[in-house]
């Protein structure tokens, strides 16, 4: 606040009259050199509306871990897919907004998302049922290995799909920005926090439905939950699905972020890297750590691109904050091992 | 007794390196062929292995064979997943470029000899896997993949911004010569093993000589790895594999010995850091990435984990995987052009005009299809996933499989 406050001297009533001067001087000041009170909130918008992107990532990661045990290292690749089927949809077939002209705009690219949604949630289902079904039961290493080769085989389809440019999006907002006084937010970002939101609520009901409860149950305990007559091989299947349909929404929107943008594989996929110390610290297994460890990570990545720059601290050079969440992991690891929500596992011999 | 498959009389028989004369013969004859007959081109039909280009590619084979070798100890031997390789090849690697680098210039630089930095490389790799562990030791599973996953993005974060060691992003540096000398730079090293020369007689090029370097460093690496399993740390690597509760109770210390798998492991990782970069030449920060970890975790699974066997076949099949498809492509690009049969069924396969449809594009850009760097990534992807789902032994276990037939043929079982 070193510019904003008012200097001690102007409390004085000899020099009321001048301080009022000063003070616009100030106010007209702030219009090009934000002050730190700017600065900060300016950084925590961003750093939220980052964080949204992650916590969607973490929350369909999340998903499948709960399910079956499985870290999805495809999930970027996936998500990137997600994305290019959500440009395809939107500038090239413009389906289904050729026949419904007469909507508005937002609208028919919610449509056009929510088709890509469904065919990124068809490759999900085929993805599980291909490769992951047959290797139930066998070491974490193995099953580790076959989501990173997916990942593999996924992006390189992805990259040749969307080609050398960049795939624009047509999003409705544009690079509108709405100005709330002290900080200012692009509509994208905006749209990106409602929708995690929304996600959130959706995600939560679906745990409280009849299928939400048997992927709980087989969550907690696979034999108990088929001795209860639950289809495990379904359940398995249906987190995929909704997993990938969460990347493929955390695509879209990452590929957004922070203004307008478009589908790059790499950029866009590069985001998942974000989300896995997200749910690191929040815990593999556990929902609500997840979200709040996709806006921790947010805003820790964002602060940090802020404040430790290398204009103010030479040595950390460029990039540190991209690899700033991992050593928050790491610190968070040292300390609670299973992350800050997960279960910790009982360990038998 | 003798000649009973399978039956042993004493402890040490059974732990023997080449328990049976068969066995002792055949790694005798693979040694001679490896050292001599390729080489210096005396076998016919395979006089093409002497050549430059496929000796680099076999010298590659060698120094990848070395850090797969180190993977091993780690993830084979210790069940500890890690995809951090590739941040310990890089600080071998620039460890051996401060070490070994030419003197005086603006990049760091010793100029001290080979018998310095290389060995250096792999202890100063070992000692940041021995920083690294206490965090790596507390995690299991998958938080330690992700751990390790961290550490490759800030090797990399490290490398970009450390200009003066690294020479920065997409510039990078030169790193020190495969050469004998004593001490001092000035003058003809002693063995260059770089340069083309004349030993007793015979022309040896220096790809044979770097080559014959690095496959003499790999077999010491792979007996000492054999060995390393043999010993009492190697059986508690695998005791905390299969149950790590159990090892504790038994009196296996959990920590320390996984703290000892780490350091063997970075140490071999070190190693093949800094041959990789003096093979190569040059190298630039971003080649230290996750994908080469991805790599060797790769080469572990394809040729077969937990053993050492699985993991050299698995070293010399994924280097020599992209040689072969693009070999195969040009091959099958030529057939296209031509007439018949093998012809039509070729041009199903590859592309070879602008409206020509096909997998394999042999121009890329212009015509449909991937191209043969975007199809062998593919193919290494699904190669991946076949022998996870079919064969999870890898080729160590095909091999398996086809001793057991002959070793009860003619019967099926």
């Amino acid at each position: 606040m070193a510019e904003g406050d008012p200097p001690r001297d102007d409390l004085d009533c000899r020099r009321r009259h001048n301080s009022f001067a000063m003070t616009l001087v100030l106010l007209l000041a702030q219009v090009d050199a934000p002050t730190a009170a700017e600065k900060f909130a300016n950084a925590t918008a961003s750093g939220l509306a980052l964080g949204a992107i992650y916590a969607l990532l973490a929350l369909g990661l999340v998903m499948i871990y709960k399910a079956t045990q499985v870290l999805n290292f495809a999930h970027g690749a996936v998500a990137a897919l997600g994305a290019y089927f959500a440009a395809y949809f939107v500038v090239t077939v413009n389906f289904p907004g050729r026949y419904i002209d007469w909507a508005p705009q937002t609208v028919q690219w919610a449509l056009s998302v929510l088709f890509a949604l469904a065919l990124t949630a068809v490759v999900g289902y085929v993805v599980e049922r291909v490769t992951i079904q047959p290797m139930i039961g066998e070491p974490l290493f193995a099953v580790v290995m076959i989501t990173i080769a997916l990942d593999i085989i996924i992006r390189t389809i992805t990259n040749d799909l969307i080609g050398q440019a960049t795939r624009p999006l047509g999003s409705p907002w544009g690079t509108d920005v709405v100005d709330f006084g002290l900080f200012s937010m692009a509509k994208t970002e905006i749209a990106t926090i409602v929708v995690t939101i929304v996600t959130l609520i959706l995600v939560a009901l679906f745990y409280r439905t009849r299928v939400g409860v048997a992927m709980r149950a087989t969550a907690f305990d696979q034999e108990a939950s088929m001795a209860q007559g639950i289809n495990a091989a379904r359940i398995f299947a249906l987190a995929w699905v909704i997993g990938a349909a969460l990347a493929a929404l955390g695509g879209i929107f990452s590929s957004l972020f922070p203004r307008s943008g478009g589908v790059a594989v790499d950029r866009t996929a590069f985001f998942v890297f974000g989300a896995l110390p997200a749910v690191v610290i929040g815990g593999l297994d556990s929902i609500t750590g997840a979200v709040l460890g996709g806006f921790i990570v947010g805003l820790a990545e964002v602060y940090a691109g802020v404040y430790l720059t290398a204009e103010t601290w030479p040595l950390l050079g460029l990039g540190f904050s991209r690899i700033f969440p991992y050593l928050v992991m790491m610190a968070v690891l040292l300390v609670r091992p299973y992350g800050l929500f997960g279960t910790e596992e009982i360990r038998r011999v | 007794m003798r000649g009973r498959p399978l039956l042993y009389t004493s402890y040490e028989d059974e732990q023997a390196l080449l328990p049976t004369w068969t066995k002792r013969i055949a790694v005798a004859v693979l040694l001679v062929f490896l050292v001599i007959l390729i080489p210096f081109q005396l076998v016919p039909g395979f006089r093409f292995l002497g050549e430059g280009d496929w000796m680099t590619l076999l010298g590659l084979v060698a120094i990848f064979a070395i850090g797969a070798l180190g993977l091993h100890i780690l993830t084979g031997l210790g069940g500890q997943v890690s995809l951090g390789q590739a941040f310990f090849m890089g600080v071998g690697a620039y460890t051996a470029a401060a070490l070994g680098g030419p003197s005086g210039k603006a990049l760091l630089g010793l100029g001290l000899p080979m018998w310095v930095w290389l060995p250096a490389a792999g202890l100063v790799a070992a000692f940041v896997g021995v920083l690294v562990a206490p965090t790596a030791v507390r995690v299991r599973g998958i938080y330690l993949a992700i751990v390790t996953l961290g550490l490759v993005f800030v090797g990399q974060w490290l490398w970009i911004n450390w200009v003066s060691l690294t020479g920065g992003s997409q510039s990078g540096r030169r790193f020190p010569n495969f050469e004998f000398r004593l001490w001092g730079e000035e003058g003809d090293p002693i063995v260059d093993l770089t340069a083309d020369s004349v030993w007793f007689g015979v022309d040896v090029s220096g790809e044979v000589k770097t080559y014959l370097f690095l496959i003499v460093l790999l077999i010491v690496f792979a007996v000492v790895a054999k060995n390393i399993q043999r010993t009492r740390s190697g059986r508690a690597f695998m005791a905390i594999r299969d149950r790590d509760v159990a090892a504790e109770v038994m009196g296996v210390a959990e920590a320390r010995n996984k703290a000892l798998a780490f350091a063997i492991s970075s140490f071999y990782a070190g190693v093949c850091g800094a041959l990789w970069g003096s093979f190569i030449g040059l190298l630039i920060p971003e080649s230290f990435s996750l994908f080469l970890s991805i790599q060797f975790l790769a080469i572990l699974l394809i040729g077969g984990v937990g053993t050492v066997t699985g993991t050299l076949l698995g070293a010399t099949f994924v280097t020599l995987l992209p040689r072969l498809v693009r070999d195969f492509t040009e091959l099958l690009g030529d057939t296209a052009q031509g007439d018949g049969l093998f012809a039509g069924i070729a041009d199903i396969f590859v592309s070879t005009g602008l409206d020509d449809f096909g997998l394999i594009s042999t121009l890329p850009g212009t015509s449909p299809g991937f191209t043969v760097f975007q199809f062998n990534l593919i193919l290494y992807g699904v190669l991946l996933i076949v022998f996870l789902v079919f064969e999870p032994l890898g080729l160590y276990g095909i091999w398996i499989r086809i001793k057991n037939y002959w070793r009860s043929w003619p019967f099926s079982y």
